[in-house]
């Protein structure tokens, strides 16, 4: 649902020279190429990761970090949004020249950092000024030969990613289908390999895919795409949309179903650094579920989050260890036996909702900014609570409490050698979590955070107590939290202050904005694509070699989330609404169903005057 | 026999600003007050301190014989006064069923766990909620229902969007409205039409009115009573035949003829 659609009725293409091209909006585009690549360059990504192979001896992942950006920005710049009723380019030799220039711009970027790095030393504040990347970037050649090579290769990565406009549309998704698959092959090798065993065979012994491997996937992938497979599953998933009543929740059910049971599946046919990243992905998406419903549902933007995590880490830890802090008294027992985690659990889940109280309270009265900044405060305060001397005999300060026994359920083991029952123990919970969401949601109490998301003063003069339902949305939130801090501390088997920096707060909060603010399903993507593809605040993703860029990638993401589609990956309706709502009224009119105030005529405004002031007489 | 809403010398004051000074009003069950004035005299702080949005600095409201000082607006809200907002400010991303259905808030019982149990009790409330607000929404014909349940209500037109409004307010089951210039903005046909509704509003919905209104044919065809307002003091009260001949209120609306205004001393200058 766009506005900017391709109208039926569109004039014929208007067709132009192949030099005939926009030269500002190429030079704006290649200078951010150029300062781009510069950057990655000097991130240090080129030359880190140069080890690393996609595929067998030529591409390495070093490599793959520069290229990927000509191609892209090449595709890009002839990029045109076709509006209602204006004529589209013609496609063709002029999106190549295009493309290409824009590469050779960038390209010519890299080139003059080559040169600039191999005379000068700035080595000082910058650390990847090195002689490494000088010879990395010149392919262990002169200076000279780096300097063309990259306008070269840049260019004509450029011209190809400009090319990609000339192919008729469902030859450039099946070419772009092949070079992700064939990219995505190499990259997540580990995984795969880590799934089946047997795949062994695609990858080189050094790593990456090997020449023959990599055409076959190429071909394969472009053939399915070709056969029409990834049209079949947007019809499927516009069917879906379009249904309504019993037919729609009949299909939702057995979504639900199909998922659960991949869900069972999956871990017992995976190896242990799969189960152990699913693990990783379901406490996340636990803290997330939960976040959602702060942020997303009610609109309060709470950067302090982890404070709830932390407390239901240590609750359960201090319940639980025999290595708690000296000063509890007697009386506070250590269920370390069979079912002693689920009554820790249970003390987690109210000592969370205290928390809840105590910290919301004071913090909910405020608005907007002011709350971010508060919630922000308190989740660092609670951290150094549990860091502090002061409370130091209770909670062992940064020694952290350590020796946690696994959760024990008497007929089933939940402990952190093995992933795979932690899996299915966050599954559980992750369940329950989603279950009171969208119960929730779709309550009275849902309405009214809609409300108070909306407009605060106007709810609560619509009868509102916005106070209570806020701090409602806080509890629930809290709750949800501490799920998945019991989890961890059983997991993990040690927990300390650093467990619980503030940087969880941001992760989880990425989660909740790049998956979709207000969507379940939004929320648990964005938890397998954050945590699962790049990983968590200390947990290793699929993308191990990148773990160091990790923020910096996170960064990036958030940036382009915020320009391009700010409504998340899966957007909740009524967020888009806000979001679009210009584009929206305007589907809506080309759809007629705008109201146009029919208007009321003559006769039946007196008419309807004269019923209203019939009975008024009486009472003055 | 006491008033439905009894106002005795309300007084507020932002910095030196005199908003509202010893204002006194009430209102009997059944009526439909019009409160007129020029811009600026104070009609919607008057409103918002019914409402509870802002806190009078000095004097008494008595709803039903209970003082609403120190009440917070949802609370007024609960009391049974309920408010339309002169710049509309409606639920825009929420369907126009929704903002109805939220609306009843106050009004329904059902806590946290009945919406976690789905229990039997949960659900007839919910389908109660439902049923009353397109009740509420059938009042204006078949402009808000229908198909239009579930838009949201940024696709309203703007008098459909007033219209909303007032069933937002009626939803919270009140027994006083106060109308904040229900028909600004309407072309005259929407407002001789509005005109009839509000007052339908006594005879079918047995609601008490007080209305802000620039609009003297929609004051004088249903108000039963016209408060003048001007800097923050009553001016005139009566029958719209009374006032709308009252001097003072002429002067205040259209100033008073030039020669006299050298003799007197303006009230706006004596506190400047």
């Amino acid at each position: 649902m766009s506005a900017v659609t391709a109208s039926t009725g569109m004039p014929t293409a208007v067709s132009k020279g192949a030099f005939d091209v926009d030269w500002r909006q190429i030079a704006r585009t290649g200078g951010l190429l150029a300062l781009g690549l510069v950057f990655i360059a000097l991130t240090g990504m080129p030359v880190g990761l140069d080890e690393r192979t996609v595929i067998e001896p030529w591409l390495s992942l070093g490599l793959l970090s520069l290229t990927f950006l000509p191609f892209v920005l090449g595709y890009t710049v002839g990029h045109e949004k076709v509006l209602e009723g204006v004529a589209a380019k013609a496609k063709g030799a002029r999106d190549v020249v295009a493309g290409a220039a824009v590469g050779a711009l960038g390209g010519l970027g890299l080139s003059v950092l080559v040169v600039l790095v191999d005379n000068f030393d700035l080595r000082d504040p910058l650390v990847n000024w090195s002689p490494q990347l000088v010879e990395m970037l010149s392919f262990d050649q002169s200076v000279g030969f780096g300097f063309v090579a990259w306008i070269a290769i840049s260019g004509a990565l450029g011209a190809a990613g400009g090319a990609l406009h000339v192919l008729p549309h469902q030859v450039r998704r099946a070419v772009v289908a092949a070079i992700l698959a064939v990219l995505l092959t190499a990259i997540f090798e580990s995984f795969l390999t880590d799934v089946i065993d047997q795949l062994e065979f695609l990858y080189a012994s050094r790593g990456g895919l090997t020449n023959v491997w990599a055409v076959v996937v190429f071909v394969v992938a472009m053939a399915v795409s070709l056969s029409g497979g990834g049209e079949k599953l947007g019809e499927r998933r516009a069917a879906y949309q379009a249904a309504s009543g019993p037919a729609k929740n009949r299909q939702t059910a057995l979504f639900i179903a199909a998922f659960s049971l991949a869900m069972i599946i999956i871990p017992l046919v995976t190896g242990k650094i799969t189960q152990e990243l699913m693990a990783n992905v379901g406490i996340f998406m636990l803290l997330a579920l939960g976040l959602n419903i702060v942020v997303g549902l009610a609109g309060i933007l709470d950067l302090g989050y982890v404070a709830f995590f932390a407390v239901g880490g240590y609750t359960t830890a201090v319940l639980t260890s025999p290595n708690r802090g000296p000063d509890w008294p007697s009386w506070v027992p250590t269920l370390d036996g069979p079912g002693g985690w689920l009554i820790a659990l249970a003390v987690t889940i109210v000592m969370a909702i205290f928390a809840g109280l105590v910290i919301g309270a004071p913090v909910i009265r405020m608005r907007g900014d002011y709350l971010a900044i508060v919630t922000l405060g308190f989740g660092e305060i609670i951290r150094l609570l549990f860091l502090s001397d002061w409370l130091g005999g209770y909670f062992n300060g940064a020694q952290g409490i350590t020796n946690i026994p696994s959760a024990d359920f008497g007929i089933f083991e939940v402990k952190g050698t093995d992933p795979r029952s932690v899996f299915y123990l966050v599954m559980v919970l992750a369940a329950i979590s989603i279950y009171i969401s969208w119960r929730l949601e779709h309550s009275r109490l849902g309405r009214a955070w809609m409300a108070v998301r909306e407009d605060e003063s106007v709810a609560e003069a619509m009868g509102i107590n916005t106070v209570n339902v806020k701090l409602m949305a806080f509890v629930v939130g809290a709750a949800l939290a501490s799920f998945a801090g019991a989890v961890f501390s059983a997991k993990v088997g040690s927990i300390f202050p650093t467990s619980f920096l503030i940087l969880v707060s941001i992760v989880i909060l990425v989660i909740v904005i790049v998956g979709g603010m207000g969507n379940i399903v939004g929320v648990m993507v964005g938890a397998l694509g954050l945590v699962g593809v790049l990983g968590g605040p200390k947990q290793p993703g699929l993308l191990q070699e990148f773990s160091e860029y990790k923020l910096l990638i996170y960064g990036a993401l958030l940036i382009w989330m915020m320009l391009n589609r700010p409504e998340g990956l899966v957007p909740n309706v009524r967020r888009s609404r806000e979001l679009h709502q210009d584009e929206f009224l305007q589907d809506a009119w080309l759809r007629g169903e705008v109201d146009r105030d029919e208007s009321t005529t003559e006769a039946e405004a007196s008419a309807n005057l004269a019923d209203g002031l019939g009975t008024n007489g009486g009472a003055s | 026999m006491s008033h439905l809403l009894e106002i005795e010398q309300l007084s507020v004051t932002f910095g030196g600003l005199h908003a509202l000074k010893d204002l006194d009003f009430h209102v009997d069950e059944g009526e439909i007050v019009g409160v007129i004035g020029p811009n600026g005299a104070g009609k919607t702080t008057f409103f918002n301190m019914i409402s509870g949005m802002v806190t009078p600095t000095a004097g008494d409201i008595r709803f039903e014989g209970e003082s609403l000082i120190g009440l917070d607006p949802n609370q007024v809200t609960q009391r049974g006064i309920a408010r339309t907002f002169q710049n509309v400010r409606l639920f825009a991303n929420m369907t126009i069923l929704e903002n109805v259905m939220v609306s009843q808030h106050c009004r329904a019982q059902q806590n946290i766990f009945g919406a976690l149990f789905n229990t039997k009790g949960f659900k007839e409330e919910e389908a109660e909620i439902r049923r009353r607000g397109e009740e509420i929404l059938g009042f204006f014909g078949s402009r808000l229902v229908g198909y239009r349940l579930e838009q949201p209500a940024s696709v309203l037109s703007y008098a459909n969007r007033r219209r909303l409004e007032i069933a937002r307010a009626m939803a919270t089951r009140p027994k006083l409205i106060l109308l904040d210039e229900p028909v600004a903005g309407m072309n005259p046909m929407e407002s001789r039409e509005l005109t009839g509704l509000i007052g339908r509003l006594r005879s079918e919905w047995g609601f008490t009115i007080v209305m802000i209104e620039h609009d003297m044919d929609v004051v004088r065809d249903v108000s039963d009573r016209v408060v003048v307002l001007d800097h923050g003091e009553t001016l005139a009260q009566g029958s719209f035949e009374d006032v709308s001949t009252n001097p003072a209120v002429i002067e205040a609306y259209l100033g008073r003829p030039l020669e006299d205004r050298a003799a007197a001393d303006r009230p706006m200058e004596e506190q400047s």
